[in-house]
């Protein structure tokens, strides 16, 4: 058989397409690997459990990052008036500098940071006679120069080897400055099993060391913060337009374009909305215990997602006058939303994708294919843990390793003077009894369909034997996959960066994405190149009904 | 030419290394050898009896001061009897990384030409600080840096357990290059027994006990006086001690890979020996 049409083919049965995986694997890896991939049995209640944040075995090449990547390139690399400098050899400040493409705008202050790579660049003498001497001077560079509010230290592999005290470093030049709050991050890239250990360092020390300096309230009505968005592509300047025009004001988001100063005043806000939970739950966790200030799981990633998530934080707040602006907004964002769905569907309808990135948003990108009539045939996260893919119900059963010891986990008390619940016991009962879920997420899991494979930290063998495979529409990845998916003559879209797009957060994102999603698996390019299954079509000689 | 014989010196912290390094070293020198002694010890003090002080600036603080602008003349110093004295140096204790020190200073050696055949050595000699802690600290053994090494070690457990331990350095780096061990030099602390026990120790490993060097206060009095016991009292009983340690090791042909012991087998060699008398 010379078809070149994917539908020409038999499909393989998912429990097939997992033993073939794993046959090209020693038995202990296929062992391990077996539990990181998973058959979705859509068992109604019971969700099945996935082997998830365990160490990569050595000699995959997996899609993971770094923990001084969570904690830098995510967390705190899109705050714009913090000056991020990096205590290492240059190529750990210079490869993390601007490529997640978080978007910023200066503001009336003017003060982003953001196009500088702030480096100590450390050499082979500092390396021997300790580094600590030239981070002091690097700090006083900075703020000798900026005159920043703040300035975060970022610690990398060889520091944490010679142990660099940057901790007492910081505190020193805080002390002395008097006007600069200066702290750093023990986020070393071997630290944890991913990326994950970063976020949750980064937000320990932000929370430690920002968060309640200043209490000054600030004007508006229904107050929130948003966690766990990173403005990439401008997606947190489409969902702050959608605020705006709702009456809804964004304390702090943590942290696409955020400041300083948001980021101090985020305990002054009445409710977190949560969007990517792996990477910001203990903050919205911390927020409550010390200041009282209860969190919910939003998405804004999906036009008829981004309405639900309005009408769930207008609810919180049970203003009719709220409801009835986030309502009528609704109505006035839809009608584009859907005339763009419309004209795109026809073209997307049927066809299928994968996803594998992230730690929430390979569950949230689903809502907008969904919105295509498409189906999500298979997904996984590359730093999630187990309640990011099955809900937030199995935390209490998740096992404390070593690798998870390792990283702070710090507790809080309410604050004496601060700590204000923002909802009496009877509110928060009334909202319960109606439905309303308040720490409440329900994982990637529940939302596929059955038979759908949920794979975690997917490899590039993997990806590449899946798409061999199942040879989906459009694969859903990041940069260290875009090319070796695309010689596969499949188009790939990068969800870290967008490739050059974006926002495709709320509605006029929505729309945005379509058109992306259209282009990408509409075009006539892929046909003109040669698959290697297409060239050696070693599977299809196998079934004896050809 | 004879070839130049590149020898490293491990043991116990404290067992006395720097101090029979340089008396050896003194022993070689009187024999007519032209030898280069290369301290890996951020305490800059292996070449102090050579010396006569501590005057040597350390090749990291010149790589420091001078940035790469650096002559062999600027990190090398002439000692007793025309030795080569060279201190690798290194960051203060509890800062830094001591043992990426010991590379960088040892490969800017290599690059200035110490090593050259014109410079007519008979021998290096590096002496290094404690146990092989970590990748710097084996830098000599490494790459053919040092080719027979030397374990001082005494009669004591934490001497024998060092002496152990670094074997199985050696061992690791001999199966990959051309590093062996030329035996255990018992630098004595009158433990009972004290040499049948090394003699049986260097046994096991499969090497030999290549000098037992009994304790002499002499040793205390010429350090005291900034000088090696052959340069501070020729005619002293313990002098002759070093020279015929000297002469050992410049006749030594028994080179091997070592073969380590298991923790069980070195305690019963302990209990064997110590409780004999």
């Amino acid at each position: 058989m010379s078809s070149t049409n994917n539908t020409d083919q038999p499909a393989w049965e998912p429990a097939k397409v997992k033993a073939e995986i794993l046959k090209r694997y020693p038995a202990k890896v296929a062992r391990k690997r077996a539990k990181q991939i998973l058959i979705n049995e859509a068992l109604g209640n019971e969700t099945p459990e996935i082997s998830a944040n365990i160490r990569t075995t050595p000699g995959i090449i997996t899609m993971r990052g770094c923990t001084y990547a969570g904690c830098k390139g995510v967390i705190m690399g899109p705050t714009r008036d913090i000056v991020n400098l990096v205590h290492g050899p240059i190529g750990c400040s210079f490869y993390a500098w601007l490529t997640r493409r978080n978007q910023t705008d200066a503001g009336p202050d003017g003060a982003n940071f953001m196009t500088y790579a702030f480096s100590t660049d450390m050499q082979d003498s500092d390396i021997i006679f300790g580094g600590e001497k030239k981070l002091t001077t690097a700090i006083q560079e900075a703020y000798d120069l900026f005159h920043p509010k703040s300035i975060a230290i970022f610690a990398t592999c060889p520091v944490g080897l010679i142990g660099d005290d940057i901790h007492t470093v910081a505190k020193r030049m805080k002390e002395k400055f008097g006007d600069c709050n200066v702290y750093a991050f023990s986020c070393e890239g071997y630290k944890g099993v991913s990326q994950s250990a970063g976020h949750h360092i980064a937000n320990n020390q932000v929370f430690r060391h920002i968060v309640g300096e200043n209490d000054e309230v600030k004007p508006g009505r229904y107050k929130i913060n948003l966690l766990g968005e990173y403005n990439i592509g401008g997606d947190g300047f489409e969902i702050d337009r959608i605020f705006k025009k709702c009456g809804i004001t964004n304390i702090a988001t943590f942290s696409g374009n955020s400041t300083y100063d948001q980021f101090a005043s985020a305990h002054t806000a009445d409710l977190n909305a949560v969007m990517c939970h792996r990477s910001i739950n203990y903050v919205a966790d911390m927020l409550e215990t010390k200041y009282g200030i209860p969190w919910i799981k939003v998405n804004f990633i999906g036009a008829d997602a981004t309405a639900k998530s309005l009408r769930k934080i207008a609810q919180y707040f049970g203003d009719q006058a709220l409801t009835d602006t986030v309502e009528r907004v609704i109505a006035e964002e839809m009608p584009a939303v859907l005339a763009a769905r419309s004209d795109v569907r026809a073209r997307t309808e049927g066809k299928t994708a994968m996803l594998f990135v992230g730690g929430s948003r390979a569950h949230h990108y689903q809502e907008l294919f969904t919105e295509l009539g498409m189906k999500t045939i298979s997904a996984g996260y590359e730093f999630a843990h187990r309640d990011d893919y099955e809900g937030r119900q199995v935390i209490p059963t998740l096992e404390v390793d070593a690798d998870s010891r390792n990283i702070e986990e710090i507790r809080v008390e309410a604050d004496p003077t601060r700590y204000q619940p923002r909802k009496t016991p009877e509110e928060l009962k009334a909202l319960t009894e109606a439905g309303y879920k308040f720490k409440h997420y329900e994982g990637l899991i529940p939302d596929m369909e059955q038979g759908s494979i949920v794979i975690d930290d997917l490899n590039q063998y993997e990806a590449e034997r899946l798409v061999e495979l199942l040879k989906p529409d459009l694969f859903c990845a990041g940069i260290k996959e875009k090319f070796s998916i695309q010689k596969l003559g499949v188009p790939m879209k990068q969800l870290h960066s967008y490739d050059s797009g974006g926002p495709y957060a709320g509605f006029l994102g929505a729309i945005n994405f379509y058109h992306e999603i259209d282009r990408l698996v509409n075009s006539r390019v892929w046909s003109y190149m040669k698959a290697p299954w297409q060239q050696h079509p070693e599977l299809s000689a196998s079934y004896v009904w050809e | 030419m004879r070839k130049m014989r590149k020898v490293a010196i491990y043991g116990k912290g404290g067992i006395g290394k720097s101090t029979t390094t340089q008396n050896t070293v003194a022993g070689l020198v009187e024999m007519g050898r032209k030898v280069m002694v290369v301290g890996c010890d951020p305490k800059a003090d292996s070449t102090r009896l050579l010396l006569g002080g501590l005057a040597q600036k350390s090749v990291l603080d010149t790589l420091r001061e001078e940035g790469e602008d650096v002559e062999l003349e600027n990190i090398r110093k002439a000692g007793y009897g025309g030795t080569w004295c060279v201190e690798s140096g290194g960051p203060e204790p509890g800062v830094g990384c001591a043992g990426r020190g010991i590379i960088t200073s040892i490969n800017m050696l290599e690059s200035l030409g110490a090593y050259e055949e014109s410079e007519g050595l008979d021998y290096a000699f590096y002496d290094v600080l404690g146990d092989v802690v970590c990748g710097g600290f084996a830098m000599p053994i490494r790459d053919g840096k040092a080719e027979e090494i030397y374990i001082v070690c005494s009669g004591e457990m934490m001497a024998m357990y060092a002496a152990n331990n670094i074997s199985k350095g050696i061992m690791k780096f001999a199966q990959s290059g051309a590093v062996r061990l030329g035996g255990l030099i018992c630098n004595s602390r009158n433990v009972d027994n004290e040499k049948e026990m090394i003699q049986e120790f260097a046994k096991k490993l499969g090497t030999q006990m290549i000098y037992f060097v009994p304790r002499d206060n002499d040793v205390q009095r010429a350090e005291i006086n900034r000088k090696t016991v052959i340069e501070w009292k020729p005619e002293a009983k313990q002098a002759d001690e070093y020279r015929g340690l000297a002469k050992a090791i410049d006749g030594n042909q028994f080179f091997v890979i070592p073969k380590p012991l298991a923790i069980e087998e070195l305690e019963k060699l302990l209990m064997d020996y110590g409780l004999m008398s």
